[in-house]
């Protein structure tokens, strides 16, 4: 992980999509959970996804920059409650996700317009 | 062994009085920081627009041409966010809920007419000294435009500017 | 030889407060899987940032729900005043202490006659409302909304409450808790009762761990975790200790939401007997300009608050993870193997707060 950021009491982690999974996997076995999974619209077509894991009261998140049309891998192999959260970041912003244990295919949420908040 | 666990508070019921009010022949009393609706006392306030740019529901709109002020009762939701920001105070927050209706009105408040006529007068009077200001500006850059055509020499680089304006 | 079905339950069933939707897949009356869906009432709150400025953002973030109103607002203004390194008054922490306190009480007794009415005891509802109707005139009379109180801002509060109406609170709260008395023991001893709850629904301590259940469904499985620990608002002066049982089924949860009652009444009157005097509301000047992750343990669970400013009146993004969005997993795994009748009991026993889920 690169130098993390201190903002408030969370710890952010910067790291490259593709490292993802590796860093997910870190943090499982160390025994952190997942508290959720956030995504921030950053410019025209590039997004910001936050990560929070939770271990006791301590807070820890890690941050990656996707394109709109990039595929964002699933965590949910590592931690199987990671589905609701990456759901709702397909349905809301119509980010594409890959391998989600259970896919709602964007139908968690009944929403009027597609990806609303895209 | 804990049947009858309901039975103290049965006995409790019977012999208190009951939760509830006679509704129709009993209304209830608000305390006086309930937040019930909106009223604009007309007489004082300046038609700002303050609680149509603070309002988060947008239910109020300020009409200034028109003198107007009006609310949609069915669109606020009570925060009284308008009522602190009001610079007359003439926004006041009352207790009492915002009646039942069958159509979604608006309430629209107008200035009375001596207002609206005294506004009419003070705004012809601004208009008509806006005029004068004006008047005596382009005068007074005619006069300077002339100064300077009259010395061409002394003023060459600004002259051409000048009269362009 | 025994036939695999499909109930669907839901959105609109009679022991359902709001709209949740489940695909139950039955073993004549065995549950073998449930399959959650919601989203009939997404509104996309989180959307209005980019519309409405951040001080306006305090009333959308306070209609959230309209139970735990208090604690959203509380958590919004939370987060945007470490942004904004604004630092509340002592006697502001207090209030909202409080205030927060009153939610949690009401919210425990509305779920308390909820699920009275969920096992069929109609009479013990109402009595048990009627306790609620006591909180909301205390909050009515302090703050001028049954539950939705628009008093928090940020920077602190909007609105004093004067030292003589704290203690009247404190006089009220003698009697409410004799009304507790009277109320709870019908729940904690009454053999019908017992015979819906005791052994029906049991998460255990592993399992509630990895699904990242929170609030009182969470402390009921022997987790002691309770966001309040992190000393936000005024906890940090407060004595008080996580509720916590080992059970893991419908009885301990009810157990630990009467328990938290009491606590919630003995943190109010600590609250009130310590209160300092003073200022309510720090002026609040410039723009939001950072990110923030608040949380704030609401009657149902932990909440998240995640703000991001970007130095201009809107702010960039605003999200809530709310406790009943985090709760679903558990609620499925608890629903694995139970009767079907249980069903409308097991989904109140995490106090599902679908609005607050669906922003």
């Amino acid at each position: 992980m690169r130098q993390p950021i201190r903002a408030g009491e969370m710890m952010i982690c910067e790291i490259d999509p593709d490292t993802l999974l590796d860093e997910v996997t870190k943090l499982k076995y160390s025994e952190w959970r997942l508290m959720q999974i956030c995504a921030t619209k950053t410019g025209e077509d590039s997004y910001e996804v936050l990560y929070t894991f939770g271990h006791g009261y301590r807070l820890r998140s890690i941050r990656l920059k996707i394109s709109g049309e990039a595929k964002l891998s699933s965590i949910t192999s590592i931690y199987p409650i990671a589905y609701l959260y990456e759901n709702e970041m397909h349905d809301l912003f119509g980010i594409e996700i890959d391998m989600i244990n259970i896919d709602f295919k964007g139908g968690l949420f009944r929403t009027g317009v597609k990806a609303p908040f895209k | 062994m804990s049947i009858g666990v309901f039975t103290k508070e049965v006995i409790y019921n019977l012999f208190h009085k009951p939760a509830t009010e006679k509704y129709p022949f009993v209304t209830r009393e608000y305390g006086e920081r309930t937040r019930g609706h909106i009223e604009n006392d007309m007489n004082a306030c300046v038609l700002c627009g303050m609680c149509m740019m603070r309002c988060p529901s947008h239910a109020i709109k300020v009409d200034r041409n028109a003198y107007t002020w009006s609310i949609n009762p069915f669109s606020c939701v009570q925060c009284s966010y308008c009522v602190e920001g009001c610079p007359k105070k003439c926004l006041s927050m009352k207790n009492t809920y915002t009646t039942p209706d069958t159509a979604k009105n608006t309430v629209t408040l107008k200035y009375s007419d001596e207002r609206i006529r005294a506004e009419e007068e003070k705004k012809k009077e601004m208009i008509a000294k806006a005029m004068a200001a004006k008047k005596a500006a382009a005068e007074k850059a005619a006069a300077a435009a002339k100064t300077a055509a009259e010395t061409p020499k002394a003023a060459a680089g600004t002259a051409g500017t000048t009269e362009k304006g | 030889m025994s036939k695999i079905s499909v109930v669907p339950y839901g959105p609109q069933h009679p022991v359902l407060p709001e709209p949740v939707h489940l695909d139950l897949v039955l073993q004549d009356e065995k549950i073998v899987s449930a399959i959650p869906s919601i989203g009939f009432i997404h509104r996309g709150l989180e959307k209005l940032v980019e519309k409405r400025d951040y001080k306006e953002m305090v009333f959308v973030a306070e209609r959230i729900c309209g139970i735990c109103s208090f604690g959203h607002g509380m958590g919004y203004c939370e987060a945007v005043e470490n942004v904004m390194k604004v630092e509340v008054p002592d006697r502001a922490k207090y209030l909202r202490t409080i205030f927060q306190e009153m939610s949690r009480l009401h919210s425990h007794t509305l779920w308390l006659g909820l699920a009275a009415d969920a096992f069929g005891y109609e009479s013990l509802f109402m009595q048990t409302w009627r306790i609620r109707e006591k909180i909301l005139d205390m909050l009515e009379m302090a703050t001028g909304g049954r539950v939705i109180f628009s008093i928090v801002d940020v920077g602190g509060l909007r609105k004093d409450v004067p030292d003589e109406m704290l203690a009247e609170f404190a006089k009220r709260l003698k009697d409410l808790r004799e009304d507790y008395n009277r109320i709870t023991a019908a729940f904690l001893e009454d053999d019908a009762v017992k015979s819906r709850l005791c052994g029906v629904g049991v998460l255990t301590i592993e399992q509630a761990n990895d699904l990242g259940c929170c609030g009182p469904f969470l402390r009921a499985s022997g987790v002691r975790r309770d966001s309040r620990m992190t000393d936000y608002e005024a906890y940090a002066k407060l004595d008080f200790e996580p509720v916590v049982s080992h059970d893991g089924d419908s009885y301990a949860r009810c157990v630990v939401r009467i328990k938290e009652i009491y606590q919630s009444i003995d943190l109010i009157e600590q609250a009130i007997a310590q209160i300092p005097a003073g200022d309510v509301c720090t002026p609040v000047k410039g723009m939001p300009d950072g990110e923030y992750l608040a949380r704030v343990e609401q009657p149902r669970g932990e909440a998240l608050y995640y703000v991001k400013g970007n130095g201009t009146k809107n702010l960039e993004r605003f999200r809530v993870r709310t406790p009943t969005f985090a709760n679903i997993p558990g609620l499925v795994e608890v629903l694995k193997g139970q009767d079907f009748a249980d069903v409308g009991t097991l989904i109140l026993t995490i106090d599902p707060c679908i609005s607050c889920t669906e922003r």
